[in-house]
């Protein structure tokens, strides 16, 4: 290169960051500003390489600036490290802040800055001491703190209190990132506390707390500080104003909430501290000034960490009823964290919650979207067998006119609520109407199986649910759970329909014709799912043997159907097709009224009562090949009704059309059963375990059975045992309610609950467990994520 | 713990980015985006705190500049909203002029009273200290 061309180049006048800025705002598209960019990286570029180095940091803040406007900045990274290895301190700045934003553990060149670090640490230049830890505790790893923490832990106990804020910190980030470390950083703890620089208290506090966490020994050990803190607070609490640390009149808020998150976690499950702490929040909790903002952060601290500790009861109902004035606040913030916390408390104080039922229903009438979503959980967690009537109507007003992404979780909250409280049969089936004939289509697929079950149940109801049903299916057949329940009640209860009395309902006259005219309109109508269309002509198969009238305009429907492109239907108007005319004498056996499903047992197949004449059917049955098994008898049965089966066939119904098909050809051999997948023991306290049992249907590829057992091996009982589970947002779950409540002692009859995960796009599955029960007269309660989870639960 | 720290704009361009775990660059730009996005559409009587994928996210509107804090569960949201208040207070007393110019000074500040997703520091006159002797010295 010839130093004509270098000099050339060097001639060109570099922007300052500013023009740069300026220029980049100036762009009016994209392509502009990328012009701009890619011409200012490759004039950065060359100075790099041959550039004047007083101007690289010029450069680099210029590289900087267009790294966070997403563009790609690596070939800044070596930069950094020699801004940072120079002795000026304007270079040393931005080749940190550089490290900071460029460099992280996965890219190999950051391991080169350490020895800088370590340098830059041991310097005693308190400038360049921040720089250096600010950096650390960013972007260090875990070789690089294991290095360094002997540097940081000196510089904990220097005078400066500067360096030391940002010591404690950088310690912070260094035993979440290698959690040994935490033994070195432990002792100067206790010491630190006494300072008086509140920098250094919140770092303080930050690191106890991250110890607290990570190491129950740690915590143990702590508890003797909880005295100290005490006095901290108090301190921050009654003196008045100070002028460098209030904001609105509280002192120092960020540091009393910090110490008040210290003291729940320390104070949780431990009588002895809880008690030491419970003057100072009932000093807290009514002498904040709650005119602004700050103070109602501290006060909203004081109430979690009181629900969360063994306070007094006088204490709790304090709390409640702090949260039950920020819902009348004005300030829509304050109103949603007061839900927020409410949601949590629900659990434990059922009743203190429940004064302000009429409040949180208020809320739902809120056009905030944050805050609708809040108030909907907790009305939902609040439905009590008393509230029940009142809550739902509230609820289903709601569901009327509320934004589609809340529909899904408010028909199955209502729809679960309503299973758990309904006051009478004739409620609930009419609640399950209304959900779906406003929300038809954000239900979920059980919901129909769930309800045809229920309606199968109460036979006094037959006759009104299948005129209920026949109207509103009458005006509206698009939504697609309800043609389907609405199509297997006619078909199975079609004579009720067609007599005519109902007290509970105005009578109405409904014509045979009418009644077939519906149905064939449901299965020809371009919104009917496959399944639908399934159900509907099952329907009318059944209608056959109920109506009085001849069957010309149902064997007419069903031959049509027989060359019918879709497989399902086509499999079925043909073997009806074959009940029409070679085996008429059975049709009437056949298509009897269902017995009904035993709802509770996976093991249903001994169970059902078969028709004695079904049974001799598929013995005499030429086109079937004759396996005299249950199962086998179960698929022909299926074939013809869609039942709420529980038997191998889990879930029951939505993606059914193919199965029904494939079992029937697939008789003599069946499917092998799928590899056991390994159970697991996820918790175990005192003689109390939890463990998990994982099922994956072959059927439902989605589909994981979680069964959680848990056992008791010591002397006494656990009692009101509660266990919740939470997955990630991609995953539905529903839990079934478990087999009971206390786990009797020694070795006693577990206690079972079934969680069903459905995992549609095969993510990773993640399961977080709250445990609650007491034992030993204490109070137990356990949060905790399971890990080791096979992989074969979610591929 | 705090996640992220961004300052945008009314038309949606971000003029202060920090991110304290850390996110793959090309996921920044669309995770900015659909933040901002957000942000936006909510009118000044909505409450400030929005769910977004695992974060909660607080915001907080000054004339045409959006400042957006995204924490973990464990926060306070007070705490925080009141933290970025603390922060525009800062930044006012230094800057008498636009801020934008000088970035880099805004994140020395940011770093000042952010470590690591942690405060650090909420005092105005120490914050800005180290910046006055830095200034002193670049004069000099």
């Amino acid at each position: 290169m010839r130093s004509g061309d270098v000099l050339a180049r060097m001639v060109v006048p570099s922007l300052k960051l500013q023009d740069l800025i300026e220029e980049i705002r100036g762009a009016k598209t994209q392509a502009q500003e990328r012009e701009v960019i890619q011409k200012e990286c490759a004039q950065i570029r060359a100075s790099f390489r041959d550039g004047d180095p007083l101007q690289r940091h010029r450069q680099l803040a210029k590289l900087l600036y267009v790294h966070m406007l997403g563009y790609p900045a690596h070939f800044g990274q070596m930069e950094c490290l020699k801004l940072i290895a120079s002795p000026r301190f304007t270079d040393k700045r931005v080749g940190y802040l550089g490290a900071m934003l460029l460099l992280d553990e996965r890219h190999d060149a950051h391991l080169l800055i350490t020895n800088s670090i370590k340098n830059d640490l041991s310097q005693g230049i308190q400038p360049v001491q921040g720089l250096a830890l600010c950096t650390l505790s960013t972007m260090g790893s875990a070789e690089m703190c294991r290095d360094l923490a002997t540097e940081v832990e000196k510089l904990l106990l220097q005078p400066s209190p500067y360096v030391r804020k940002k010591a404690v910190l950088t310690a912070v980030h260094m035993i979440r990132k290698d959690p040994e470390l935490s033994s070195v950083f432990l002792p100067p703890c206790a010491k630190l506390l006494h300072e008086r620089h509140h920098g250094i208290l919140l770092g303080t506090t930050t690191l106890i707390t991250e110890l607290c966490e990570r190491n129950p020994a740690a915590l143990r050990h702590f508890r003797k500080v909880v005295p100290q803190l005490v006095q901290i607070l108090r301190t921050l609490v009654t003196t008045g104003y100070s002028t460098e640390h209030s904001i609105c009149g509280v002192s120092d808020p960020f540091l009393q909430v910090q110490i008040l998150r210290l003291l729940r976690i320390l104070g949780r499950n431990h009588e002895e501290s809880s008690e030491a702490m419970n003057d100072l929040l009932a000093q807290v909790a009514t002498n904040t000034d709650t005119s602004r903002n700050a103070g109602n952060a501290v006060l909203l601290e004081t109430v979690l960490t009181i629900m969360d500790i063994h306070s007094a009861a006088g204490l709790r109902v304090l709390a409640v009823n702090i949260l039950g004035r920020f819902l009348l606040n004005n300030d829509k913030n304050i109103r949603y964290v007061a839900l927020t916390s409410l949601l949590r408390l629900v659990q434990s104080d059922h009743n203190a919650v429940q004064r302000h039922r009429s409040t949180v229903v208020e809320c739902l009438q809120e056009t905030d979207a944050s805050l609708s979503r809040r108030a909907l959980e907790l009305s939902l967690a609040l439905v009590n067998s008393s509230n029940v009537r009142a809550m739902m109507q509230e609820l289903q007003a709601f569901l009327e006119s509320c934004p589609p992404d809340l529909r899904a979780d408010c028909a199955s909250g209502i729809l679960l609520a309503a299973e758990r409280f309904a006051p009478s049969k004739r409620w609930h089936i009419d609640t399950i109407l209304h959900v779906l004939t406003t929300a038809g289509t954000h239900v979920r697929d059980d919901a129909v199986a769930n309800l045809t079950q229920l309606i199968g149940e109460a036979q006094e109801l037959h006759a009104y649910s299948v005129r209920r049903l026949y109207s509103a299916l009458a005006e509206d057949i698009s939504q697609q759970p309800l043609a389907q329940v609405a199509a297997w009640c006619i078909g199975e209860y079609g004579d009720l329909l067609l007599e005519g009395n109902c007290e509970e309902i105005e009578p109405f006259r409904v014509e045979e014709e009418e009644v077939l005219a519906l149905l064939e309109k449901l299965l020809q109508s371009h919104l009917s799912l496959p399944a639908t269309r399934g159900y509907a002509i099952t329907a009318l198969m059944k209608l056959s043997t109920r109506l009085r009238g001849d069957n010309n305009r149902i064997r007419q429907v069903v031959s049509i159907y027989g060359s019918c492109v879709d497989i399902e239907l086509q499999q079925r108007a043909v073997e009806y097709n074959v009940l029409f005319q070679k085996y008429d004498h059975m049709r009437a056996a056949i298509l009897e009224k269902m017995p009904l499903v035993d709802r509770s047992d996976s093991q249903v197949v001994e169970e059902r009562k078969e028709n004695k004449a079904g049974a001799q059917l598929l013995e005499a049955a030429a086109p079937v090949p004759t396996e005299p098994q249950a199962a086998k008898l179960l698929d022909l049965l299926d074939l013809l009704d869609d039942t709420p089966g529980h038997a191998q066939h889990l879930p029951p119904l939505a993606p059914s059309p193919g199965e029904a098909l494939v079992h029937l050809l697939d008789l003599p051999c069946v499917p092998p059963p799928p590899a056991p997948i390994p159970s697991l023991r996820v918790f175990e306290r005192d003689g109390v375990q939890l463990d998990l049992s994982f099922v994956r249907p072959l059927e439902t590829p989605g589909l994981l059975l979680v069964t959680a057992t848990t056992t008791n091996s010591s002397k006494e009982d656990a009692t009101h045992f509660i266990c919740q589970a939470a997955v990630p947002k991609s995953f539905q779950m529903q839990l079934q309610a478990p087999s009971g409540d206390t786990i009797p002692a020694q070795g006693g009859l577990p206690v079972t609950q079934l969680f069903r995960i459905l995992n549609p796009n095969k993510a990773t599955l993640r399961l977080k467990l709250r445990l609650t029960y007491n034992h030993f007269g204490q109070p137990v309660q356990e949060i905790f994520e399971v890990d080791n989870l096979p992989v074969e639960t979610w591929q | 713990m705090i996640k992220f720290f961004l300052m945008v704009n009314k038309q949606g361009q971000t003029r202060l980015s920090k991110y304290y775990e850390h996110v793959e660059i090309n996921k920044r730009t669309v995770l900015e985006t659909e933040v901002i996005k957000s942000c936006l559409s909510r009118s000044s009587e909505q409450c400030s705190f929005i769910e977004y994928k695992d974060f909660k996210l607080i915001y907080r509107q000054y004339a045409a500049l959006f400042i957006v804090v995204g924490v973990n569960d464990t926060e306070n949201e007070m705490a925080v909203y009141e933290f970025i208040h603390n922060f525009v207070e800062v930044l006012d007393e230094y800057f008498s002029r636009v801020i934008m110019f000088n970035l880099d000074k805004v994140h020395i500040i940011l770093d000042e009273m952010l470590l690591n997703g942690c405060i650090v520091e909420t005092n105005r006159a120490r914050i800005l200290a180290p910046l006055l002797i830095l200034d002193k010295m670049s004069e000099s």
